[in-house]
C-alpha cells in the first residue's frame, strides 16, 4: 500500500515535471522566434522572406544583404555614432556615479541630506514630462544637434548615484578609517580602496547605462535630425521607414543593431540580473 | 568646558572648523560632477516645465503668461482626452497581462529543471534587444497579408484573420501583446528573486498536509510574494505611462488615432505640428501628475509592508 502511494507520488512528480518542461518549451520558442525569423529573413531574397511554409534554413543564403547593408545607408556612421555615444556616456556615469556615492555614502558633511533628497525628489519625475523645455533649454544654447546634448543628457542620472551608493554602504566603514589613519586622501580611499571592490556594482551600472544609451530613441529621434549625427536606432527606423519593402536589407541591419547589445549581455548577464533583483527587493 | 580651553578659545576652535571645511569641501567636489551635471541638466528642466505649462510659447514669438488657460483648454481637447483614455487602456490590458506571465514564468524557473539559466537568458534578451530591430520582425510577423502569425492562423483554418496592427480594434492588442513580449522576462527576474525570500518549509509542511500544489500556490507562495508583486504592479504601470514608443514603432499611433498615448501627444505638441510649447508642457505635467500619484501609493504600500 505504501509502495503504491510511493511509486504513485512518483509517476505524479514525473507527469509535473514533463509539463513544466513542455510549458518552458513553448515560452521559449515563442521569445526565440522572432530572433530565429530575424536572423533567417536576413539571409533572403525579399521575395522569399514570406513564403510559407517558412523555410529556416535558406537554401541559397545571401549573405550579400550583409555587404549591401553598408553601401544602402550609411550604417558604419551610425555605428560609431552610437558606439562613441555609449562608450563616453557609460564611462562619465560610472565616474561620476561612483564619485559622488563614496561621498555620500562614506562622509559627513553640511547638506547632505538635503542634497540627496534632491535626488530622491526627482527620480519619480519621468523624462518624457520635462523633455520639451529640456529640449528649449539645449537649443538655446545651441546644443541642439551635437552629440554633446545626448551626453549631457544621460550621463548624469540619480539611478547610478543610487545604485553605487548603495552598494558602498555595504562596505564595512572601518577599511576607510584604517586608510585614513594611514595618511590616504579621501581621493586615494575612492581610488584605491572603494573602486576595486565595487566591482560587481560597476559592472552592474556598465550593462543598464550601456543598454539603454545603445537602445535609446526618444532622445536622438529630438535631438539629432542631421544624417552625419544619427545612431544606429534612429538610423535604422530611418531606413525601416524609407525603404519598407526591403524586407531582407531590414532584417540585416536589425541583427548589425542587435548585436552589440547581445555580446555585452552574454558577458555580464550575471550583474545584470543581480541589479534587477536587488532593484525589487529594494522595494 | 574647562578653564585652560577658555583662555585660549579661538585656536583649537578654528582648527577644527578649519578642518570641517576641508572636510566639507573635500565632500562637496565628489559629488560635483554628478551634481551639477544632474541639476543643470535634469532639477532646472523639470521647474522650467512648470513654468513653462502657464505660457503660451511657439518658439518663435515672445512667450506669454497665460495662467491655468492651457488646462482649461486640455478639459476640451478630444485629442488629449483620447490619448488619456488610450494610455489608461494600455496600462489596463499590459499591466495584469505581464503580472500573470512573469510569474508563471518564474514559478517555473523556479523548480529544479535543467538549463535553468538558458531557459532564464533567453526569456529576458528580448527585454535588452534594440526596440527598432524587435519591432521590425514584429510588424514583419504579424502582417495581416503575409505575415508568419496570419499564415499558421489559415492553415488552421481560422477564417476572418485579424488585421493586426492595422486594424482599429486589434491595434491596440497587438501593442500590448508586443510589451508583454518585450518585458515579462524583466518582471520574471524580480518575482525569482522574491521567491528566494519565501520560506520553503511552510510549503512542504503544507504539502505533508495534503495540500495540492494550487492550494499552496495561492495559499502559501503567492501571500508571501504581497511585496513583490506591489512593486512590480507599481513599476509596470509606471512604465505603461510613459509608454511611446511602442506605439511609434508598430502603430504610429493610428489607425486614426486609437494607439495615441499621452506621451505620443505631447511629442506631436512640441515637435510635429506647429510648436506649441506651453500646451505640451501642460500635457506633460498630467503625466507628471498621474506617475506622482502612482509614487505616492507606493510610498504608503511599501512602509506599510515593512
Amino acid at each position: 500500500m505504501a509502495e503504491r502511494k510511493l511509486s504513485n507520488k512518483k509517476t505524479n512528480h514525473a507527469i509535473t515535471m514533463v509539463i513544466i518542461y513542455v510549458v518552458l518549451i513553448i515560452v521559449t520558442a515563442l521569445m526565440l522566434i522572432p530572433f530565429l525569423w530575424m536572423l533567417s529573413a536576413s539571409l533572403k531574397m525579399n521575395k522569399d522572406v514570406f513564403t510559407f511554409p517558412i523555410q529556416w534554413i535558406p537554401d541559397n543564403p545571401r549573405w550579400k544583404n550583409y555587404v549591401d547593408i553598408w553601401t544602402k545607408i550609411p550604417l558604419l556612421t551610425f555605428v560609431k555614432n552610437s558606439a562613441k555615444l555609449t562608450i563616453i556616456v557609460t564611462l562619465l556615469q560610472l565616474f561620476t556615479s561612483s564619485f559622488a556615492a563614496y561621498a555620500f555614502a562614506k562622509m559627513d558633511f553640511k547638506g547632505k541630506n538635503v542634497l540627496f533628497l534632491g535626488y530622491i525628489a526627482t527620480i519619480a519625475v519621468p523624462w518624457q514630462a520635462y523633455m520639451v523645455p529640456q529640449f528649449m533649454m539645449m537649443r538655446a544654447w545651441h546644443l541642439n544637434n551635437t552629440h554633446l546634448a545626448i551626453i549631457c543628457l544621460q550621463a548624469f542620472s540619480a539611478f547610478g548615484v543610487f545604485l553605487m551608493k548603495q552598494f558602498y554602504e555595504g562596505v564595512p566603514s572601518e577599511l576607510c578609517e584604517a586608510a585614513r589613519i594611514d595618511g590616504l586622501t579621501e581621493y586615494g580611499i575612492w581610488f584605491r580602496i572603494m573602486l576595486p571592490l565595487s566591482k560587481p556594482a560597476l559592472s552592474t551600472l556598465t550593462i543598464f547605462t550601456f543598454v539603454s544609451t545603445w537602445n535609446d530613441f526618444l532622445g536622438p529621434l529630438i535631438y539629432l535630425t542631421k544624417n552625419e549625427l544619427k545612431t544606429i536606432q534612429i538610423g535604422l527606423r530611418m531606413f525601416i521607414s524609407q525603404y519598407s519593402a526591403e524586407y531582407g536589407l531590414i532584417m540585416a541591419a536589425s541583427v548589425i543593431a542587435l548585436i552589440p547589445v547581445l555580446i555585452v549581455f552574454l558577458a555580464l548577464q550575471k550583474y545584470f540580473v543581480q541589479g534587477v533583483a536587488s532593484t525589487g527587493l529594494k522595494g | 568646558m574647562t578653564a585652560p580651553a577658555k583662555s585660549v578659545p579661538s585656536k583649537p576652535q578654528s582648527k577644527k572648523s578649519g578642518r570641517a571645511l576641508r572636510n566639507n569641501l573635500t565632500a562637496y567636489s565628489f559629488i560635483a560632477p554628478n551634481f551639477i551635471g544632474f541639476c543643470v541638466f535634469t532639477l532646472v528642466p523639470m521647474v522650467f516645465a512648470i513654468a513653462l505649462s502657464l505660457c503660451s510659447w511657439d518658439g518663435a514669438h515672445p512667450i506669454e503668461f497665460v495662467g491655468l488657460k492651457n488646462f482649461a483648454d486640455l478639459l476640451g481637447d478630444h485629442g488629449f482626452k483620447n490619448a488619456f483614455v488610450n494610455t489608461i487602456v494600455y496600462c489596463v490590458g499590459t499591466v495584469p497581462l505581464t503580472l500573470v506571465c512573469s510569474l508563471g514564468l518564474a514559478m517555473l524557473l523556479n523548480q529544479k529543471v535543467k538549463l535553468r539559466n538558458f531557459f532564464r537568458t533567453v526569456s529576458f534578451f528580448p527585454y535588452v534587444a534594440s526596440l527598432v530591430a524587435v519591432a521590425a520582425v514584429w510588424n514583419m510577423i504579424f502582417s495581416p497579408s503575409m505575415g508568419l502569425v496570419n499564415m499558421v492562423l489559415s492553415s488552421l483554418g481560422v477564417e476572418n484573420l485579424p488585421r493586426w496592427a492595422a486594424g482599429k480594434d486589434t491595434a491596440m492588442i497587438t501593442v500590448i501583446l508586443f510589451s508583454v513580449w518585450k518585458n515579462m522576462g524583466y518582471y520574471m527576474v524580480i518575482y525569482l528573486a522574491g521567491l528566494q525570500g519565501t520560506n520553503p518549509s511552510l510549503e512542504e509542511a503544507a504539502a505533508l498536509d495534503g495540500a495540492n500544489k494550487w492550494h499552496i500556490f495561492w495559499h502559501i507562495t503567492l501571500p508571501q510574494l504581497r511585496p513583490t508583486t506591489f512593486f512590480v504592479t507599481i513599476t509596470l504601470t509606471i512604465a505603461s505611462f510613459k509608454v511611446y514608443d511602442q506605439m511609434y514603432m508598430i502603430t504610429q499611433g493610428g489607425p486614426g488615432d486609437a494607439t495615441m498615448t499621452l506621451v505620443y501627444d505631447i511629442y506631436n505638441t512640441a515637435f510635429v505640428n506647429t510648436p506649441k510649447y506651453g500646451y505640451a508642457s501642460a500635457e506633460a505635467m498630467v503625466l507628471f501628475a498621474m506617475v506622482l500619484i502612482i509614487t505616492l501609493i507606493q510610498f504608503k504600500g511599501s512602509s506599510n509592508n515593512n
